[in-house]
């Protein structure tokens, strides 16, 4: 059968109190669900024999703003057997801001996560190594949220003297 | 046969300490670039065979700032990097000039965001300026001999007023 | 002038520097130092922090530090319309910043449904391939020179002085182009650049070979390099590697073969694939891609039709100058582009490309409205600088330097 049906079944079949919600936009399959199975799922995915998504190309979050669960922290995997590519999605609150990290999955996630937590503060539960990766480690702020100012803050970088 | 020509057969000339030191300085600027992101790549270009530096007496660009007269600081200056920055600017032994090389160093570029130092004279002080995203290895080279005019114009009284910093001794731990 | 201060590391990234590593040397010498390979560094291609933990002159640990050119980019996405981003996009990838352009109006044209001239997409392929072309002359000659080849550095900038004078003639500009308009290019090729590309195509087989015969033989470059920096098959893919580092472990991926986009699926290229993952394979690897890419400009210059160069999209696409001065449909279009913006419907797209470092790929999120609600932007080389703390364990200082050179990585994309 098609690639998509195929993966939304099995991944129904194997985590089925997960709340999946799949969606199609240009072509792509996006994926939804509840933020407490990342691990097993992305561990599932990875590990198929039919499916065999060994590459993770890119984690990130998008700030919804005004919404009530603020984030969405997204997953780009990317299947070498059948050249295609999932994404995945989880809805993340500000009041519990975090998730679990699948960098036993993928090693690529290390920096990927601490880029995350940079920009968003999105914590990453069992993270080896959660520090700032961009900006310097007495910021305060985190950066790509709405409520920063693009210019910034001044006063929160310190500049030499002159 | 410039120097020949002047002697007339007498065999020596007259002139300045002041315009001697200056016209030797003048004309082995040794640059060290200070490069950071775009703008150091075309500072490589103006070094390759094309628009060669070292016609201009910078034949050589030490990376150490300890052998250097001449800071030229190509690219984007965060203020993370700001520090780093300054502290290999004070390695440099004086006199020393310094030349922002591009938008960003001059006045922040088209990068106005929390984290890019609007223009590096906030920290550090500037002689040239040269425009452009990035400048043309010619304008880099145009930069160059205007601080060439300038070293030319120095004379011993205007370095008077340095004075050796006070060392401060570190201590062995 | 300030009191020198000891170090200016902070105590987290000692904690993790210093954490008990599994490495064993024989003939330890027992006296451990940490080594500040510090962001100004001729050697690190760009503004690279490497934190070495050292036990005389082989590695233990090593902790790269980043964010020394973090400008901000993805915040200021936010706030510019999608044609005001294409010269940030430039400056990105800033050796090839022609590829850079094709991958964001690419990536904008999926998300807003536009469909671009056959023959705008083989100009952008001839583009995106010299722009791949010039990354690995500069990515071989000064990864030469940090092995200790000067001569190469300049001979193979000599060859990237040709390919800035094809885009001088084209775009404008020598660098740092912003050539690619959302629908298409924005002025047609002249018959001059296209006498230029040809003859640099002709004579770089020759030119590079000469560089070659300079290195493969050389038993000083081949022994600093075999077997330095080795990574497998299952850790390329597992650190996220894609490009020319992966094709030097063994994995024939390549995203032009894989997801074909412009019109890579009508011409016929080869993927250079090595199976050691060395620092000699990834060299290996660059120079056939350069002389791949000159066959494919090759064919791209047989295959490519007369035709527009720009989509007729009014509602999307910005018209000619020459329209836009003289007729008032054009006038408004133009006006209504500039001041509100494109607003492509409400979704989230990713589109990637093969750049010349490995996947480049950009994520946009849009509201319906003139500007992104969010962009992120894929960078390889971020991915690929995490892995070094893998690379060179059990490694000499020198070789860290041909390791860090072989990977290839550029800060401006690296910090975004």
């Amino acid at each position: 059968m098609e690639l998509k049906e195929l993966i939304s079944q099995k991944l129904q079949t194997n985590f089925s109190d997960a709340e999946f919600e799949f969606s199609e936009f240009r072509n792509e399959l996006n994926v939804k669900f509840n933020k407490k199975f990342v691990n097993p799922i992305c561990k599932f995915l990875r590990e198929d024999s039919e499916l065999e998504f060994l590459l993770c190309e890119d984690i990130t979050a998008v700030d919804w703003a005004k919404r009530k669960n603020r984030f969405t922290v997204v997953y780009h995997i990317f299947s070498l057997k059948h050249n295609f590519r999932l994404v995945l999605k989880a809805d993340v609150d500000e009041t519990d801001c975090t998730i679990d990290t699948v960098s036993s999955v993928w090693k690529t996630s290390d920096w990927q996560e601490r880029e995350c937590y940079d920009m968003y503060g999105i914590k990453f539960n069992n993270h080896p190594d959660l520090r700032r990766i961009y900006m310097p480690e007495e910021f305060e702020y985190h950066p790509l949220r709405k409520d920063f100012p693009l210019i910034g803050i001044p006063g929160s970088l310190s500049l030499p003297k002159k | 046969m410039g120097l020949e020509a002047k002697l007339n057969g007498d065999g020596f000339f007259v002139t300045k300490m002041d315009a001697l030191i200056a016209w030797a300085r003048k004309n082995s600027v040794y640059p060290m670039p200070m490069g950071i992101s775009c703008c150091a790549i075309e500072m490589m270009a103006s070094a390759d065979p094309k628009y060669d530096i070292a016609r201009f007496g910078s034949e050589v660009m030490r990376f150490t700032p300890r052998q250097c007269d001449l800071m030229i600081v190509a690219g984007t200056v965060t203020y993370k990097m700001s520090h780093v920055v300054k502290k290999i600017y004070d390695q440099m032994p004086d006199p020393k000039w310094v030349i922002a090389m591009g938008a960003c160093t001059s006045t922040g570029g088209m990068y106005r965001s929390y984290s890019v130092v609007q223009g590096i004279d906030q920290f550090l002080p500037v002689d040239v300026y040269v425009a452009g995203c990035p400048p043309r290895p010619d304008n880099l080279l145009n930069a160059l001999i205007q601080i060439q005019n300038k070293i030319g114009r120095t004379r011993a009284r205007d370095f008077q007023s340095l004075k050796l910093p006070e060392l401060n001794v570190i201590q062995n731990n | 002038m300030d009191r020198l201060i000891k170090d200016d590391v902070h105590p987290k990234i000692l904690q993790k520097l210093l954490e008990d590593t599994d490495i064993t040397i024989e003939d330890a010498l027992e006296n451990e130092m940490i080594l500040n390979m510090g962001p100004q560094h001729p050697a690190t291609h760009g503004v690279l922090r490497l934190l070495l933990r050292l036990d005389g002159e082989t590695v233990i640990g090593c902790v790269p530090d980043v964010g020394y050119l973090h400008r901000g980019y993805e915040k200021m996405a936010e706030n510019m319309s999608y044609y005001e981003y294409i010269p940030h996009t430039d400056r990105l990838d800033y050796i090839s910043p022609t590829a850079n352009n094709v991958a964001w109006v690419l990536a904008v044209e999926k998300l807003a449904g536009i469909e671009v001239p056959v023959r705008a997409q083989y100009i952008r392929m001839i583009i995106a391939e010299l722009a791949r072309i010039a990354s690995h002359l500069v990515a071989i000659g000064s990864f030469a020179m940090d092995v200790g080849a000067l001569t190469v550095f300049l001979w193979t900038l000599r060859e990237r002085e040709k390919i800035m004078d094809v885009w001088d003639i084209l775009c404008g500009a020598r660098f740092t182009n912003s050539y690619t308009r959302i629908g298409g290019v924005a002025n047609d090729i002249q018959p001059e650049a296209i006498a230029i590309v040809k003859k640099f195509i002709d004579e770089i087989d020759a030119n590079l070979s000469e560089c070659e015969s300079l290195l493969n033989t050389n038993r000083i470059f081949v022994e600093r390099l075999d077997g330095v920096g080795v990574i497998s098959k299952e850790d390329a893919l597992s650190y996220g590697y894609t490009g020319p580092n992966l094709r030097a472990s063994g994995v024939e991926f390549d995203l032009r073969r894989a997801t074909p986009y412009l019109q890579y699926d009508k011409v016929d290229f080869r993927i250079p694939v090595f199976t050691e993952g060395d620092c000699l394979a990834r060299y290996f690897v660059r120079a056939d891609e350069i002389r791949e890419s000159a066959k494919i400009v090759k064919q791209v210059l047989q295959l490519m039709p007369q035709g527009e160069i720009k989509a007729n999209m009014p509602k999307s696409v910005l018209p000619q100058k020459v329209e836009v001065y003289s007729k008032m449909e054009e006038l408004i279009h133009d006006f209504m582009i500039v001041n509100f913006g494109i607003n492509p419907p409400v979704g989230e797209v990713y589109h990637a490309i093969e750049g010349s470092k490995g996947e480049l790929g950009f994520y946009i999120v849009s509201k319906g409205e003139g500007h992104p609600w969010k962009c992120k932007i894929r960078s390889p080389s971020f991915i690929h600088i995490q892995s070094l703390p893998h690379l060179v364990k059990g490694h000499m200082i020198s070789d860290v330097i041909a390791i860090i050179g072989s990977i290839d990585p550029i800060m401006g994309e690296a910090d975004k």
